[in-house]
């Protein structure tokens, strides 16, 4: 709306939130749509019997953790952002988005962990609802990591400067990122308790 | 001459109210009239300026309307003159009519359920979806609400091409050898899961599925963007209470579309995982050819949730634009404010809330437990209310009004008539026992298809007639306007009103032909009275086509800004509005949008850009 041509045209706004990031709650309310409908269907799903119980690979929590750490880190970024702190800016960045990598690492390792115990894919609904369910995750997880290496990319190449629209742009990325990570804790206690 | 005089004078109010009472968001400043001025290819192709996004939804669904109103001539020429060759149609069908000895045309049963599948699929969310949702939130609601555009003009962009995209992929699986999917547009497993189970369950319903899925995207971006720019970008003034109930219909209609569309997603997703990863979702043991499959564990009723989860939401997201257009032409050309605003707006909330407790009504022969199945009959006799209270806010609204009689107006009109003669027969369907009987005959084919398809394309044509000045600044032609409002009206009670007949004697839907049934013999002349009535009314509707496209260049030019002296913020662009809507400063908002009343000086409008009289209330 406010940045064609390189002019900032002041659009009449009714509420104090920008457009864009009420947008992107606005999306991230449907994307929970999908995964409520799902667990409501693996819920469904086990109900009927014929249904193998493990217990989580380890790899899961340790990903768990990385993924909250890697949250943290953003956060830190995004506040050193406003302090005008070019460094841990940069470097918080930097740290955010391996541990992100990492998730995806542990995850895999997860799904391995999950085919050694004999569970691989259509051997039994619970194994299925698991794999599917995570690996949807993974790849909204896949879509925030693009969205930090574009932030990282953008971090490293051009001057340092807190802009408006540069600060706009990290929340949304941070926002999102938040997101994935509350999603993913709770897919795994989802899956521990169900 | 006083004419002349009286329009000018109008106009100069006009900008005299903008420029005096005008938000300066310093829009001309930067850009000298139009400012996201560009070429051919990002004017009309690439565009991001949402009126012209809205013509592209407008006419691509124009296009899939046309094909998907062919194909149900074909099906219907089945249905009613099974002993006639079909010859003719072979030059485009090909090997799907096969021709015996003596040169007659038989249409190939594969190709029957294909053509029936398609054309549900096409209309419901192609032409009903976003050809109605898409045309009119993107053209009305950042002119309606008072913003330059919508929040994201580059994701309103994409919401577009993921559409055509989607179109594209449906137009790909006409073609390929095994032809379309061919299960129905509810695409039930086990026919959409094993892609052994009929010719269009292989590669027809992979493209069938990658296609919905683009489309659900599609959806996704314009929704979000429909939902922001309400909340966020109103023109000062412009309070909840005061926006036109179109505005409050396609927000309502988008925040449906958002809850509900995601879960077919996930059903889209389990299924996808049944047919290339061979999980069992929805599949159970099954024997195929005295084989057993390797599917195990797995129940079809599941996705019939998932889907119907949006299924039912989905049919409110086909008939609220239509309701907001309507109340708004309604209120317009009666020159009378819209009756009970408020209870409008309560009510399509209320309908929008119940519509996602009902969807298993369309499952009360599939075996679920019948205290269940009370609980949705409940709820859904439930939803009989608000409609209620909708159809009588708009009689209530025409009563003693002056009313003009035109292409909109009339429309609108039988808009409601549609509704009431298809809402009546929900509440049979409604009550499971009665459902025993109705369910899959043609009388579940008459309700969805008057209170749905003619109702919704009935809003769809209202908004086309009363915009179309906005949208090309000429007038379509009337008279042929209203040869195709009678023309459409007659014809679709005729097709669709003999069919609750058949379905009530028990008539199945989706069966391609009844010969071996003698108790459905004596229906062979209502059948070929349906389909002579469906291929008049097709010809009507070519009418229609034909002056859209001719008053886009012909027709008589529009010369003052608000030809039908409405009181909405559309009207005050100017008559050929630039990208950006309105050339300086943006209006603000005084008044609600419905002060239809005699005023002193002769009128019998106030715009919503005038401010309130000396002692006048605020009705809002
Ligand atoms: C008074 C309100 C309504 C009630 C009580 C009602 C009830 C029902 C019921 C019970 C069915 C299932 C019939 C069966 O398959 O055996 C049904 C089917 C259907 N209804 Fe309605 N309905 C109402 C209004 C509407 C409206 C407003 C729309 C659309 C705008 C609509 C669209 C449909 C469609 C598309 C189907 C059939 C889907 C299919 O099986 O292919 N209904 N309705
Ligand atoms: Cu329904």
């Amino acid at each position: 709306m406010d940045t064609t041509n390189g002019h900032t045209v002041k659009p009449y706004l009714q509420s104090k939130i920008h457009p864009l990031k009420f947008a992107l709650w606005v999306g991230i309310g449907s994307i929970l749509m999908v995964f409520a409908s799902l667990t409501s269907a693996y819920v469904v799903r086990q109900a009927s019997g014929n249904w193998i119980e493990f217990v989580m690979p380890k790899a899961f929590y340790i990903s768990t953790a990385l993924i909250i750490l890697s949250s943290v880190l953003l956060h830190l970024s995004y506040l050193a952002f406003k302090r005008e702190e070019e460094r841990p800016y940069k470097n918080y960045l930097l740290g955010a988005g391996i541990l992100g990598v990492g998730f995806l690492i542990f995850q895999y390792q997860g799904w391995l962990t999950m085919m050694e115990y004999g569970l691989p894919l259509r051997t039994n609904a619970s194994g299925d609802f698991t794999y599917i369910l995570s690996w949807l995750h993974a790849g909204h997880v896949l879509g925030g990591l693009l969205a930090i290496a574009i932030s990282i990319l953008v971090a490293f190449s051009i001057p340092f400067k807190v802009t408006a629209s540069r600060k706009l742009r990290l929340e949304l990325v941070l926002t999102y990122w938040h997101f994935v990570d509350i999603l993913w804790i709770y897919l795994l206690l989802f899956f521990i308790l169900q | 001459m006083a004419h002349v005089a009286d329009k000018s004078k109008e106009q100069s109010r006009t900008d005299y109210l903008i420029e005096e009472y005008g938000y300066d968001d310093h829009f001309h400043e930067h850009d000298h009239g139009d400012k996201y001025k560009s070429g051919f290819i990002n004017h009309y192709i690439f565009s991001q300026d949402h009126k012209m996004i809205a013509k592209q939804f407008l006419i691509t669904g124009m296009i899939w309307a046309i094909i998907a109103a062919f194909m149900s001539i074909i099906f219907r020429m089945q249905l009613g003159f099974p002993e006639t060759s079909m010859a003719w149609v072979k030059p485009l069908l090909g090997k799907w009519i096969t021709l015996n000895d003596e040169g007659f045309g038989v249409l190939s049963p594969d190709f029957y359920y294909a053509l029936v599948t398609i054309h549900g699929t096409i209309l419901v969310f192609f032409v009903l979806t976003a050809g109605l949702s898409g045309t009119f939130s993107n053209l009305l609601i950042p002119l309606q609400v008072g913003a330059r555009d919508m929040a994201s003009p580059f994701m309103n962009m994409l919401s577009y091409w993921f559409f055509f995209m989607a179109g594209l992929v449906m137009f790909i699986s006409l073609f390929v050898g095994t032809g379309p999917f061919s299960g129905g547009w509810v695409a039930y497993p086990p026919l959409s899961a094993l892609p052994e189970a009929s010719m269009g369950s292989g590669v027809g319903m992979t493209l069938w599925l990658v296609s919905l899925t683009l489309f659900v995207v599609s959806v996704l971006l314009g929704g979000i963007n429909y939902i922001t720019t309400v909340l966020n970008l109103r023109t000062k003034g412009m309070g909840m209470w005061r926006m036109p109930l179109t505005i409050w219909a396609f927000f309502l209609t988008a925040i449906i579309g958002l809850l509900s569309f995601p879960v077919v997603v996930s059903g889209f997703l389990l299924l996808m995982a049944d047919r290339i990863l061979g999980t069992s979702f929805y599949l159970n043991e099954i024997f195929v050819g005295g084989h057993a499959l390797e599917y195990a564990g797995g129940s079809p009723i599941l996705y019939q949730h998932l889907f119907w989860f949006l299924g039912h939401p989905e049919v409110y997201i086909i008939i609220l634009p239509s309701m907001g257009l309507v109340s708004e032409v309604l209120s317009v050309h009666s020159r009378k404010p819209i009756f009970g605003y408020k209870a409008m707006v309560f009510s399509m909330m209320a309908i929008g809330f119940l519509s996602f407790i009902v969807w298993a009504h369309h499952m009360f022969m599939s075996g679920i437990n019948p205290f269940i199945a009370n609980f949705f009959v409940v709820f859904t006799l439930i939803i009989a209310v608000p409609s209620a209270v909708k159809v009588f806010n708009w009689i209530t609204t025409i009563f003693r009004g002056s009313i003009r009689y035109n292409s909109a107006s009339m429309f609108a009109v039988g808009f409601v008539s549609m509704f009431i003669s298809g809402g009546l027969t929900g509440i049979y369907l409604g009550n499971s026992t009665i459902d025993i009987q109705m369910h899959d005959t043609y009388f579940v084919v008459a309700h969805f298809h008057i209170v749905m398809g003619v109702a919704a394309f009935f809003g769809m044509f209202a908004g086309i007639y009363h915009w179309f000045p906005k949208m090309y600044g000429r007038f379509m032609n009337e008279t042929l306007g209203k040869i195709h409002f009678w023309g459409t009206m007659i014809g679709a009670y005729c097709i669709f009103w003999p069919m609750h007949y058949l379905g009530i004697a028990g008539v199945p839907r989706r069966y391609y032909s009844f010969d071996v049934f003698q108790t459905f013999a004596h229906f062979s002349t209502m059948n070929k009275f349906i389909t002579v009535a469906a291929i008049l009314t097709f010809f009507v509707q070519i009418l229609f086509v034909v002056n859209f496209f001719r008053s886009i260049w012909k027709g008589r030019k529009v010369t003052e800004r608000n030809p039908w002296k409405a009181n909405t913020l559309e009207w005050t662009t100017p008559i050929h509005a630039g990208h950006g809507n309105w050339p300086g400063k943006l209006p603000t908002v005084q008044r609600w949008a419905y002060d239809y009343y005699n005023n002193e000086d002769g009128t019998d409008f106030n715009p919503q850009i005038e401010p309130l009289k000396e002692g006048e209330a605020d009705i809002h």
